[in-house]
């Protein structure tokens, strides 16, 4: 494991995200103050409905804030245009998502090219970064597969080499084994695991405890505020698998 | 029984669940269909003016004409023009003793002339015009004798003027003209049954001189014999043509006399046509306008086809769900697709009611007499084949429309409707690796369009069908110029702007269903970092790919509309280059602005929102 970089990498202060008004006020995100350190990996867990996801596109840029700070590598970002958003989400922020949102008719090679092609990386160079990507997270005989034709676990791991496209400096997965059976799950959280090996900061959204295990520190969330934070010395340390309690 | 009630009950509720779906429906198809009912109730309607003008004037029931080289007028082309000729003078005694044995002939029982004709030009401040100058006495003649509709008849220096003829220059009794340099004063308007209105006086005239200004669709006027004279030595240039009018026994058989004389005589001998001729030649203006609507109605009906496609697409997405319900209670795949095909077809049939009521009320508005003929028309025909067919394109469109995706979601299986699946997009892997090499803007828009490639289709279609209209047209105007009479210009503005109409409401369609099925793909897009702009002109991009596509092939396609029904005969126009380059300018310039508006809206949802509301 790498030691964590204390210089931030995400920090928030008096992050709020409501929604409706009066009575039919709903505050998604309540208050919350975050930090994050280069190469550390953080689990935010909860409940469904606790404000987990909506945390995480805030982080990201994805969804503007009520109230409160983002600093994104030491660049306030929360008022920025959406242009400029658009920019950090391209070549600061990768997103692995639950559901994969992979384009179906795009190959796996094609998927993970895109967010390069988006950059302005040429055409060649973004091809040979995906493949390379692929063969990373153990698809490089996949690279010509559709979606379709991948299982869930392939899919996220497709996803993830997405995330990584352009060497964010942050990568934002939201529940990111929540469509996964047990040996996918363990797949994908190896692969978080090399990710951090790397020093790759990465925020995971999740409400089961034995993927937030893994991370090097855990926030517990409901009704949108933090309720808890813990320092796991464990971490991804130990056995990945009986951390996980999934065996293997 | 129980089955149609059920199908007519799904139907209907299904139509007063979105009524603002079916009302668009209805207009769209209404469009096409007002348009045919228009161009077929145009039939026949002038056959009543003429009859009034030619009893208010004693029109003659056959005209012989002797041109001055002695060409009977339907030969080629002579070489005779101003300026060239041996000066003006009347035709010798030979020719003109062929109009004497004429008069004479068995069965005719009056006449009048033979009076002397030339063509020159007509000047008025700015305005020319060629003129057809028939000289006339003081007195009424007995046989077309023109009815003055304001002023007095021709005395010397004083002309009257053809009434369609003074309504087209906007000339006026008081005003002063000039006829081949010599001034005169407009003392009357009249009208005559003696030739075809203005401007096609020469349908059946001998105005086939080419290259002089008789063959510019000339108007008539007319003068004293002396002063038509004295403009035709002016001239220098044409010898006097003579127009004898005859009355038969047997108008009825005015046209088996003047085809009976014109098979025996000789080419150099006069040329006699009769009053059904003039008649036809008075219904051209009429038959050029139901021409044009009834081509019109055909592109409409086309343009209708696809406007009702997408939008039935738009709604057949939107039912998915519902289709598989009926499914799961026990519908029968047969069942769902005539539910399917009955709505749509009820719409149809409420357009096709919609549109021969509108086609018929309109009507008046395009089949007046015209200024060179009085009375008021025969009432529109509604006919039975004219309602027939009106009803058989609305439902035809409705059905054409509605066949694929009824058929599709019969087949759709029940599971992945209750699902509400979209249909997975179509992988294009030579889109995609071309596409790869463009900026990103290009690489998002070219990628949208062919994820849906029938969709793509009906744009190019769409597109194209509008822009052949134009462009045919822009033929006809750069074709026949000012000479295009006001109704058939009339008829094709309305085209024109039903057309452009029509397609714009199908660009708005096409692009806001384009937007809605890009949802995912462009918030992902976002979320991997591209623009809303990029987004907007991505979508706008996937548009306008379609629209430049349809506008190249309209090009195409106006000049086959314009030329096919004319089997390729006809002087070849050049339409100026410019003018082309402005409708596809322009088209793609409506297509950008026209899919601006849905694709920035569908840009600006949160990206977080799309993608939490598509998680699948």
């Amino acid at each position: 494991m790498n030691d964590i970089d204390r210089t931030l990498v995400l920090r928030a202060r008096g992050l709020r995200k409501e929604y409706g008004r009066d009575a039919g006020l709903v505050r998604a995100v309540d208050n919350v103050d975050l930090d994050i350190g280069g190469g550390e990996t953080l689990a935010v867990m909860g409940p469904s409905g606790c404000g987990k996801s909506t945390l995480l596109h805030l982080l990201g840029g994805l969804d503007r804030p009520s109230a409160g700070e983002i600093w994104l590598a030491g660049r306030r970002v929360d008022g920025l245009t959406e242009r400029a958003l658009a920019r950090i989400r391209c070549v600061a922020v990768g997103f692995v998502f639950q559901a994969f949102h992979l384009m179906d008719e795009l190959t796996a090679v094609e998927n993970v090219e895109l967010p390069a092609l988006l950059a302005g990386r040429s055409p060649r160079e973004a091809r040979r970064l995906a493949a390379d990507l692929l063969e990373q997270v153990g698809l490089g005989d996949r690279t010509t597969f559709l979606p379709a034709a991948l299982s869930g676990g392939q899919r996220q791991r497709v996803a993830i080499a997405r995330a990584l496209a352009n060497q964010p400096a942050v990568v934002l997965a939201d529940e990111p084994t929540g469509n996964l059976d047990s040996a996918a799950t363990l797949d994908v959280l190896r692969l978080f695991e090399s990710l951090h090996m790397a020093g790759q900061t990465v925020v995971i959204v999740t409400h089961d405890s034995r993927i937030a295990a893994t991370a090097d520190r855990m926030i517990s969330m409901r009704d949108g505020a933090f309720i808890d934070e813990t320092s796991l010395t464990g971490g991804t340390r130990g056995n990945l698998a009986d951390l996980a309690g999934l065996g293997g | 029984m129980g089955r149609a009630l059920l199908v007519c009950r799904l139907a209907v509720n299904d139509i007063r669940r979105r009524p603002a779906a079916a009302i668009l429906l209805l207009l769209v198809i209404a469009t096409g269909a007002t348009t045919l009912a228009l161009g077929l109730s145009l039939r026949g309607t002038t056959d009543n003016p003429y009859a009034r003008t030619r009893a208010a004037t004693n029109g003659p029931d056959v005209v012989a004409t002797l041109l001055p080289d002695g060409s009977n007028g339907t030969g080629p082309a002579t070489s005779a023009r101003p300026g060239g000729g041996a000066g003006s003078v009347p035709a010798d005694a030979g020719a003109l003793a062929g109009l004497v044995r004429i008069e004479h002939a068995a069965g005719v029982v009056s006449r009048s002339g033979p009076f002397p004709v030339t063509w020159t030009l007509l000047r008025m401040g700015h305005t020319t015009a060629s003129a057809e100058v028939e000289g006339r006495g003081a007195r009424p003649s007995p046989v077309d004798r023109p009815k003055l509709l304001q002023g007095s008849w021709v005395r010397p220096g004083a002309v009257v003027v053809e009434a369609a003829f003074a309504n087209a220059l906007d000339l006026r009794v008081g005003d002063r003209l000039s006829l081949g340099g010599s001034t005169f004063d407009v003392v009357g308007e009249a009208v005559t049954a003696a030739i075809p209105d203005y401007p096609d006086v020469c349908s059946h005239l001998g105005c086939f001189l080419a290259g002089t200004v008789s063959s510019h669709n000339p108007g008539l006027v007319w003068a004293t014999k002396a002063d038509a004279e004295h403009v035709a030595r002016a001239a220098a240039s044409t010898p006097l043509a003579y127009f004898l009018n005859l009355k038969l026994k047997d108008p009825a058989a005015a046209t088996a006399f003047a085809d009976r004389y014109n098979a025996a005589a000789s080419p150099t001998a006069p040329f006699l046509y009769s009053w059904q001729d003039i008649r036809a030649g008075d219904a051209q203006v009429i038959a050029k306008v139901r021409q044009v609507l009834i081509l019109g109605s055909s592109l409409l009906a086309l343009l209708a086809i696809a406007s009702v496609v997408v939008l039935v697409g738009g709604r057949m997405a939107e039912q998915t769900r519902r289709v598989g319900l009926l499914k799961a209670v026990g519908g029968t795949p047969g069942l769902v697709a005539v539910v399917l095909l009955f709505e749509h077809v009820l719409v149809g049939l409420c357009a096709a009611g919609a549109g021969l009521a509108a086609g018929w009320l309109a009507a008046p508005l395009l089949d007046g007499p015209g200024a060179g003929l009085v009375g008021a028309p025969n009432a529109p025909a509604l006919t039975g084949s004219t309602i027939g067919l009106v009803v058989a394109l609305a439902v035809a469109v409705a059905v054409v429309a509605t066949f694929v995706p009824a058929i599709r979601a019969a087949r759709l299986s029940t599971v992945a409707a209750l699902d509400d699946a979209a249909l997975a997009p179509r992988r294009r892997a030579a889109v995609v690796s071309l596409s790869a090499h463009l900026p990103p803007t290009v690489l998002l828009g070219v990628r949208l369009a062919f994820r849906r490639p029938r969709r793509l289709l009906l744009s190019v279609f769409s597109i194209a069908i509008t822009a052949s209209g134009l462009v045919a047209v822009l033929i006809g105007r750069a074709t026949e110029g000012d000479f295009l009479a006001a109704r058939v210009a009339q008829a094709t503005t309305i085209i024109s702007v039903v057309l452009v109409i029509l397609a714009a409401v199908n660009i708005i369609f096409i692009a806001w269903t384009t937007a809605l099925d890009a949802r995912h793909p462009t918030a992902l897009a976002r979320a991997l970092g591209a623009t809303p702009d990029q987004i907007t002109v991505g979508l706008s991009v996937a548009q306008l790919l379609p629209a430049l596509a349809g506008a190249l092939l309209g090009i195409a396609g106006g000049f086959g509309i314009y030329y096919a029904p004319k089997n390729g005969a006809g002087q070849a126009t050049i339409v100026p280059a410019g003018w082309l380059a402005v409708i596809v300018a322009g088209t793609m310039l409506a297509v950008a602005v026209l899919t601006a508006i849905p694709a920035r809206i569908g840009a600006r949802r949160p990206a977080a929102e799309v993608l939490k509301a598509e998680a699948r």
